[in-house]
């Protein structure tokens, strides 16, 4: 099965959150990520998830979450048509012998030191999930001790707005 | 609540516009009570209790709203739903927070599942201790995600006209469903500004009502060209109250119909092209049909397991037009080649102009052919019984008689189980809303309940609650609640002495090993409970019928009595079986006549 992203605006409401992600377990829809905020637009927040679902399956996890009253709009972000980011934290091990390596490693994928201390560092990065999975195998012979990865966050290339639309309502 | 009555932008253009009457002060509670009455309810079925009892208060001042005291909630639940299903308004029932809410769960998924229009409101502890696991504290917005249409929790006494407005809007259009709206006892006792009407917002809701015209062209032209179209009638039928439009759709095209189990009385049983009904327990000519077919066109139908059989030989050379108002229906099970989403009362008379437009263009095909098939197929399996071998009484001839005797203006509600399957196939419908019974969950003991709210939504038509045994034993205590208000339901307990249907399994499929399926309620048992004695003590009128030859006589007997509930205790034989029966998960080319029987196709004559 394919991986689809799919940005859902919803309206910011106690429980929209558990409504989704309910409806997603009890119709065996999986999820790979999921990424919950705020928007450009009061009252409004913006779900980015990342579905592992075919053509017939996608359509139904589609039609499924436009039936709940709260979901405003749904788009689907093609990966040739969107920028698709996450965001990770490691905490690797790394002593005075092997702090200058972790580091350069870390420089290569352009992600940052955020934490140092005798025994560890922590990195963070920013990119698309394959650039992340690479820097995690280059991290990976020194040892690492912990991970933090949000879900993926996507918008449209150019300069319309999946909002508007829904905003004029 | 401090800032509830300070002045925003909006109450002052409320004030500037001058006929308008100002808002009203008054509490959470009384403005639940003004909302119903403003949305037109007249009839409730509830039972108080702590979290509920501020909004009980103003109850008792309504000159409008009747309220039905039941003995248990599952009972004002079902009552709801049989008052919609019978009226076509939005049933309503109010319980307590915590197991007076839980006791709704299985009403609502019932609602859910054969999307019945219906608000239940439930009390809900104070927003203050909500989350601490206080008394009778339960999550009942969160149990009920999963089969509610939509759910509201009010903590503000403000909030409640608008959610109320709302759920009723959700539950009564699109696809009908339940909605819960769940007040906490500080809102209900919270003072707020009364206004009507009120401003919806509901961003996220749209239903489509109209059909898209090129598929509504594109659907004629199919119908046009099917040589074997079948009309696949589903409940969406009755809840859109399209059965007029459905029968100038069948006067047009002359195509055969079935009417699945949530459908039957769309389409009159005594029109010779009503097949009956399809699936499991379905008419060979129903069945067979579909399988035959070479077009369905599903209305209001989302293709039940219990419809289809195995899907992957189900209506194998058919296309498939599907209408229905549900978007996520459409292709869910089976592909839709022609996918149409809207409202059945507006898309049949959109298809009918367009299948008129075609007519004027193109010759339509001959379903001569067809209907010689089809015939043939009545003629030789026509729904039927034999005499049991024990000598005891028939259930389908009771069954049958009751539907004779009564007539097509009557209510019928029905258990869930062998019953349930013979009232769909004996008592003979003839109009919309004359049959209620649960049909997605399969609950039961829905029946008395049900056929108690149709009977308050209906008080001058006959209702018939044909129950099971087994069913009546979950649910009669509403036999208090029917006395008491005067709701002189009609009580025919079809009593095998056993859960009928799970034995008729045992007996086919597990070599006859009856693993607790007998109730000791029937012919030669200890009769616990002895049901007319169970019935008189609720002071109902009751008798018991032991053989054939008694039916008509005790059903004559229980029609003249109106003044109060009449039960009629059917000692039936345990050993009578629903045929037709395609096994679960098999093909309906399979469908079995009787045991281990299957129609003759080969034959040539």
């Amino acid at each position: 099965m394919a991986r689809h992203t799919l940005s859902v605006l919803v309206e910011d409401t106690p429980g929209v959150l558990a409504r989704v992600s309910g409806l997603f377990a009890r119709r065996q829809f999986n999820i790979d990520s999921l990424a919950v905020g705020a928007t450009e637009a009061p009252g409004i927040s913006r779900i980015t998830v990342v579905v592992d679902a075919d053509g017939v399956l996608l359509e139904q996890v589609t039609k499924q979450l436009n039936k709940l009253i709260h979901v405003l709009k749904i788009v689907e972000l093609p990966p040739e048509t969107s920028v698709q980011r996450e965001h990770i934290m490691v905490k690797v091990r790394a002593d005075a012998a092997t702090r200058l390596q972790v580091t350069q490693a870390a420089d290569l994928f352009r992600a940052q030191i955020v934490d140092v201390s005798t025994e560890s560092v922590v990195i963070e990065a920013t990119g698309a999930p394959d650039k992340l999975t690479a820097l995690l195998d280059v991290l990976e012979p020194f040892g690492v001790k912990e991970i933090v990865r949000s879900g993926t966050l996507g918008l449209g290339r150019g300069p319309r707005s999946m909002s508007e639309k829904v905003l004029r309502h | 609540m401090s800032n509830e009555s300070s002045v925003t932008p909006a109450t002052l253009a409320a004030a500037a516009s001058a006929p308008k009457p100002g808002p009203e002060r008054m509490t959470g509670s009384q403005a639940v009570i003004r909302t119903l009455e403003k949305l037109g309810v007249t009839d409730v079925f509830g039972l108080p209790g702590g979290a509920i009892l501020p909004t009980y208060d103003p109850l008792l001042d309504s000159d409008v709203i009747n309220h039905i005291l039941v003995r248990h909630e599952q009972g004002a639940g079902h009552a709801a739903q049989g008052y919609a299903m019978a009226t076509g308004r939005v049933g309503v029932c109010i319980a307590t927070s915590g197991p007076g809410a839980t006791n709704l769960i299985t009403s609502l998924a019932d609602a859910h599942m054969d999307s019945v229009p219906m608000v239940a409101i439930t009390g809900q502890v104070s927003s203050k201790v909500l989350g601490t696991d206080a008394f009778q504290e339960a999550d009942i917005v969160g149990m009920t995600m999963p089969i509610t249409k939509h759910s509201f929790m009010a903590t503000r006494a403000q909030d409640v006209p608008l959610m109320l407005a709302e759920a009723f809007y959700i539950a009564s259009t699109g696809r009908p469903g339940p909605v819960l709206v769940d007040i906490t006892k500080d809102a209900q006792q919270g003072l707020m500004d009364f206004e009507w009407p009120v401003q919806m917002k509901l961003r996220g809701y749209h239903p489509v009502v109209k059909g898209h015209t090129k598929q509504v062209r594109e659907a004629s032209r199919l119908i046009g060209e099917a040589e074997r179209p079948v009309l696949y009638v589903g409940g969406g039928t009755l809840r859109a109250h399209a059965c007029q439009e459905l029968a100038e759709l069948v006067e047009l095209t002359g195509a055969p119909v079935v009417t699945t189990l949530t459908a039957r009385g769309a389409f009159p049983d005594s029109d010779p092209r009503n097949l009956g009904m399809p699936g499991m327990h379905g008419t060979v000519p129903a069945v067979t049909a579909m399988q035959q077919s070479d077009l369905l066109i599903a209305l209001g139908a989302r293709f039940d397991d219990r419809v289809t059989g195995a899907l992957d030989s189900f209506a194998s050379g058919a296309k498939v037009v599907h209408i229905d108002i549900d978007p996520a229906e459409i292709s869910k099970i089976r592909y839709a080649d022609v996918p149409i989403v809207g409202d059945l009362k507006t898309v049949i008379p959109e298809l009918i102009e367009a299948v008129r437009a075609r007519r004027a263009e193109a010759e339509p095909a001959d379903l001569t052919g067809w209907w010689a098939v089809l015939d043939r197929l009545k003629k030789e399996y026509p729904l039927g019984y034999v005499p049991t071998e024990d000598g005891l009484g028939s259930p389908q001839h009771v069954i049958e008689r009751i539907g004779a005797l009564t007539g097509p203006e009557a209510i019928y509600a029905a258990g869930v189980g062998q019953h349930q399957m013979w009232a769909a196939q004996f008592v003979g419908y003839e109009r919309p809303h004359q049959w209620l019974n649960s049909a997605g969950l399969g609950t039961m003991g829905y029946a008395i309940p049900a056929a108690m709210g149709a009977q308050v939504g209906q008080p001058d038509r006959v209702v018939w609650a044909i129950d099971g045994d087994g069913c009546f034993q979950m649910t009669n205590q509403e036999l208090a609640t029917c006395v008491i208000n005067n709701i002189p339901i009609k009580i025919a307990v079809i009593n095998n002495s056993s859960l009928g249907m799970v034995r008729q399994w045992q007996t086919l499929f597990y070599e006859g090993r009856y693993s607790n399926t007998h109730l000791n309620t029937g012919h030669d048992t200890i009769h616990v409970p002895d049901f007319v004695k169970l019935a008189e003590a609720y002071g109902c009128a009751a008798f018991r019928c032991e053989s054939d030859d008694d039916v008509d006589d005790v059903i004559q007997k229980a029609l003249a009595i109106n003044d109060r509930p009449v039960l009629i205790d059917f000692t039936v034989s345990p050993d009578a079986m629903v045929w037709p029966m395609v096994p679960a998960g098999v093909s309906n080319d399979a469908i079995q006549i009787a045991r281990e029987t299957t129609p003759d196709w080969n034959r040539e004559d």
